[in-house]
């Protein structure tokens, strides 16, 4: 079907290129919309969009199989896929892993109550700057945790969708204790990441972060509170143009009432008839008197009361609605194709949703095979995530950094910290969003951070430690056989007017090729 | 539906219209030309420690941890401004002047009619400024932007790491933080470098606009700046020897004022540390500091702006005020009205302005806020139209579906 190419036609140069990835198919060199570098080659395009960045690993991995092969291995991972030794020990030595969500949230909300009951305001003070340092610390190894994952886990699409789905299911880390939460949360969600939409959507409606987060918890029998059911249908399901009506927020606002949270070891006091419909899984509890137990109106059907079930059955009912499978194939392609995505393409995959019962593998595997999806490469702004990521996985391609802090601050300067958008809709996806003047300015001053040296990546988080050896090697291998013959003219010609390694460093990074996925 | 949905409206979104067609445009501002300069305070400060109400004992019951005392009572008591309102004590040496010289009005029972009572909601919708419940909110239309427009689309620009949605919209607006000012990462040679790699591209405007902002700031920053006269330009080198080590918002507002005095006529800073739940102190302690810092800063704002100063405005605003009872902690939970800041060379000022209720139990907001009589969009649709002279449908275009009120602010 596909035909081998090993020499770019592009830009009327004849400029011959190595075939860099034997064995694989590409349709024509591209030219990416926007700037005016050279066509980039097809393979290496892929893989930025199917991977955090390209690496050395994924070029391996990707030329040992086929396009296909690779595409299967990516869209179905094995769930014990290794990580280097020594990225595993770091996330292993996390202080957030030492106990349960449940036990993290109790043993914080005790020292929150304790610290409400001191006299002195001073020491009061303390003791609540004290329980916020510590908050902050549980939400930042989780975040490490990520960003390790992010950099050097074989799973690549799986942690890409990861964050694509935490941000479609946002929640923030700063309301109440939900900083305990975010690990947990985000974990349930890559759990389900290429599986079955609804197993997402119930994953994140019975997550505590969410149910805290919007509020559900104080949904109950006449006295409604429809924060979490309007965004389900919103943003979570059906699109704000998704059919539905406010009538039927309130009526699934009164399906969801008495899905809860409980992170005590009691047992609510229930009538008789009403214990054997009580629900308790982890923190998680649908308490049956809190519950609308009357029918209910909901996209056109009769909804009778039953309880857990009843919950269950109407978020499955919603993962399955047509309006639900455009609407997640939609963004799903804003995240991966373009943020403009050719409504042939978006079809393409709402029908593969429809067909597969919600099948996130299978709604991909339609993105990657349309024909639309091929010339897109290479167009896609990169985000503020993956700019830093890809930057540092091509910086140090492979060798791992021992702290993630560095990144974590890069990010929060771009103002697209993990887990750190306030409202429910998610950090945006396009282009618009993250590329004002001084967002560009920034970019450059955190390539420069990046290309300079170290910058700290490779000092332990531990008092006194000192940097381990370690540069930046822009101009690696990889650079030389894949990167150097799909820069532009213009590119080229900044980077043969670097004084030294670190500003030709900077200079790639700040390239607009490497703005781009 | 009217909810943020932000894909949803970026699809629908116009394109950009650069400042001008392939090129960078930093005019000089011209003498005469209103400056507007924009202070949003997130994190909802509570405006009853800021503007007390003198005259309501409701007050002191209310607050009997908090309150700012009577004056004359204590050491770190309330200035009195006039029969009904006094002044928190840590603005004795900053704002009390520009008060006494009446270039600073105060309007209480100022806000937005959103009732969400939650920081971001209310923030993003007072920055958009868009009419509440008509419908799916449009993320790529702020309120400046669309002023911007209508001035004319230039001479705009946000002193904040992110292009704050209220300067999002069609107008390209630049953006840049000055609170950490470093020395610019890149020289002349390696900024040409990297702008030359996007010649030709979409982004080559911001591209260069961000260098070219950032050589200018630093440019005037240093007192090298190109307008003005050699009196200017000797005042800016006498003036730039301690700004550069002002600390805080001292620091950055003077530099600030440099750029809105040089180069710019429409902009917008935003501070935060003001949501006090916990001891949030009285006539001293956390609140009063940042009141004394932020003082301090639009003194400073004041005093850097010089002759350009009788063309300033300078408008302070917050997204909801708090609670008028102290709650269990010596602090203030979230709540309605707050009270806005006008100050400026022009502005009529030396007085509260705007509707006004006695403070009182039976005027609270749901029995627990004060109410918003002075809603934003009139107040400053009605500021705006006084000090750029707007039609109505120029008006229409920024603040739509709004009545103007001009309360004599200008």
């Amino acid at each position: 079907m596909m035909k081998r190419r090993s020499v770019l036609a592009g830009a009327g140069l004849g400029l011959t290129v190595p075939a860099w990835l034997p064995g694989c198919a590409s349709g024509p060199p591209l030219m990416p919309a926007g700037h005016s570098a050279k066509p980039v080659s097809n393979e290496l395009a892929l893989l930025n969009r199917v991977t955090w960045g390209v690496d050395g690993a994924a070029v391996r991995e990707f030329n040992r199989l086929s396009r296909r092969d690779y595409l299967q291995a990516q869209l179905h991972p094995a769930a014990d896929a290794p990580l280097p030794a020594s990225v595993q020990a770091q996330i292993d030595a996390l202080g957030w892993r030492k106990q349960t969500m449940q036990a993290w949230v109790v043993e914080m909300e005790q020292r929150r109550r304790d610290n409400d009951a001191i006299a002195s305001d001073d020491a009061k003070k303390a003791a609540q700057q004290a329980y916020q340092q510590d908050m902050n610390r549980l939400a930042r190894d989780a975040a490490t945790r990520t960003l390790l994952l992010a950099l050097y886990s074989p799973n690549q699409l799986q942690e890409q969708l990861t964050w694509f789905w935490f941000n479609h299911f946002n929640v923030h880390q700063y309301k109440r204790d939900l900083r305990a939460m975010v690990g947990d949360y985000e974990g349930a969600l890559r759990t389900h990441a290429l599986g079955r939409f609804r197993d997402l959507l119930i994953a994140s409606a019975t997550h505590a972060a969410m149910i805290r987060y919007l509020d559900n918890e104080q949904n109950a029998a006449n006295r409604i509170n429809e924060n979490y059911a309007r965004e389900v249908m919103e943003l979570h399901t059906l699109g704000v143009d998704g059919g539905y009506s406010q009538k039927d927020v309130q009526e699934l606002a009164r399906v969801l009432t008495g899905l809860g949270l409980n992170f005590s070891d009691k047992t609510p006091n229930l009538k008789p008839a009403q214990q054997a419909l009580y629900v308790r899984r982890g923190a998680t509890e649908f308490n049956p008197a809190r519950h609308d137990m009357g029918d209910k109106q909901v996209l056109g059907e009769r909804v009778a009361g039953r309880g857990w079930d009843e919950i269950i059955e109407q978020l499955t009912r919603l993962a399955r609605q047509p309006a639900t499978a455009r609407h997640i194939s939609g963004q799903l392609a804003v995240y991966f194709v373009a943020d403009q995505p050719p409504p042939a393409l978006v079809d393409r995959m709402s029908r593969a949703y429809l067909a597969s019962d919600g099948d996130i593998a299978e709604t991909l595997q339609a993105m990657f095979d349309a024909p639309e999806f091929t010339p897109a490469l290479g167009h896609k702004f990169k985000d503020p995530l993956h700019y830093t990521v890809s930057a540092v996985r091509l910086a140090y391609d492979g060798k791992p950094i021992v702290n993630a802090a560095p990144m974590l601050g890069w990010l929060n300067r771009m103002g697209q910290g993990l887990y750190n958008r306030q409202t429910p809709d998610g950090y945006p996806l396009d282009e618009a969003a993250w590329a004002s003047s001084g967002q560009m300015g920034t970019r450059f001053e955190i390539a420069r951070s990046i290309g300079s040296g170290s910058a700290g990546l490779f000092r332990a988080d531990v008092p006194n430690a000192s940097d381990l050896p370690a540069f930046p090697q822009l101009s690696n291998a990889l650079y030389h056989d894949y990167l150097a013959g799909t820069l532009s003219e213009r590119t080229q010609t900044a980077l043969a007017g670097a004084t030294s390694a670190t500003e030709w460093n900077v200079i790639l990074l700040s390239s607009p090729e490497f703005m781009f996925r | 539906m009217q909810r943020r949905h932000f894909l949803h409206h970026s699809l629908a979104a116009a394109a950009v219209l650069p400042l001008a067609a392939g090129s960078v445009r930093l005019m000089a501002a011209s003498p005469g030309t209103p400056r507007v300069l924009i202070v949003f305070l997130r994190g909802a400060y509570d405006a009853a420690s800021l503007l007390v109400p003198l005259g309501s004992s409701f007050y002191y019951e209310q607050r009997p941890n908090i309150a700012i005392a009577r004056p004359g009572s204590t050491a770190d008591a309330a200035i009195p401004l006039n029969a009904e309102w006094g002044l928190n004590p840590a603005l004795i040496d900053t704002m009390l002047p520009l008060f006494e010289r009446k270039e600073l009005a105060f309007v209480p029972f100022a806000g937005t009619d959103d009732t969400s009572r939650s920081h971001f909601e209310t923030q993003d919708s007072i920055e958009l400024g868009q009419p509440l419940g008509a419908g799916a909110r449009n993320f790529q239309s702020g309120f400046m932007n669309r002023l911007a427009q209508v001035l004319g689309a230039r001479d705009a620009i946000a002193f904040t790491d992110q292009l704050p949605l209220t300067f999002r919209g069609a107008v390209q607006v630049p953006n840049l933080a000055l609170n950490n000012l470093s020395k610019p990462s890149f020289d002349a040679r390696q900024s040409q470098l990297i702008a030359g790699m996007y010649q030709g591209s979409a982004l080559s405007g911001v591209v260069q606009e961000g260098f070219a902002v950032r050589d200018e700031v630093v440019r005037e920053i240093n007192g090298g700046g190109m307008g003005g006269s050699a009196d200017m330009k000797g005042e800016m080198l006498a003036a730039s020897r301690n700004a550069i080590t002002a600390k805080g918002f001292e620091g950055e507002a003077r530099r600030i004022a440099r750029l809105m005095r040089e180069r710019y006529h429409l902009g917008f800073v935003d501070v935060g540390g003001w949501d006090t739940h916990v001891g949030q102190g009285a006539g001293t302690g956390y609140l009063a500091n940042r009141l004394a810092e932020l003082g301090k800063g639009l003194a400073a704002y004041a005093d850097e702006m010089g002759l350009a100063w009788s063309d300033s405005s300078v408008v302070v605003i917050s997204e909801f005020g708090r609670t008028f009872k102290e709650n269990g902690n010596r602090g203030t939970d979230h709540g309605h009205g707050s009270v806005y800041w006008v100050l400026g060379g022009a502005v009529r000022g030396g007085r509260v302005a705007g509707e006004q209720l006695p403070v009182s139990a039976a005027n609270l907001f749901q029995n627990r806020d004060y109410p918003v009589l002075n809603e934003y969009r009139a107040m400053l649709g009605g500021l705006f139209a006084r000090l750029y002279g707007l039609s109505a449908s120029q008006l229409r275009q920024v603040f739509d579906g709004v009545v103007a009120r001009d309360i004599g602010l200008v």
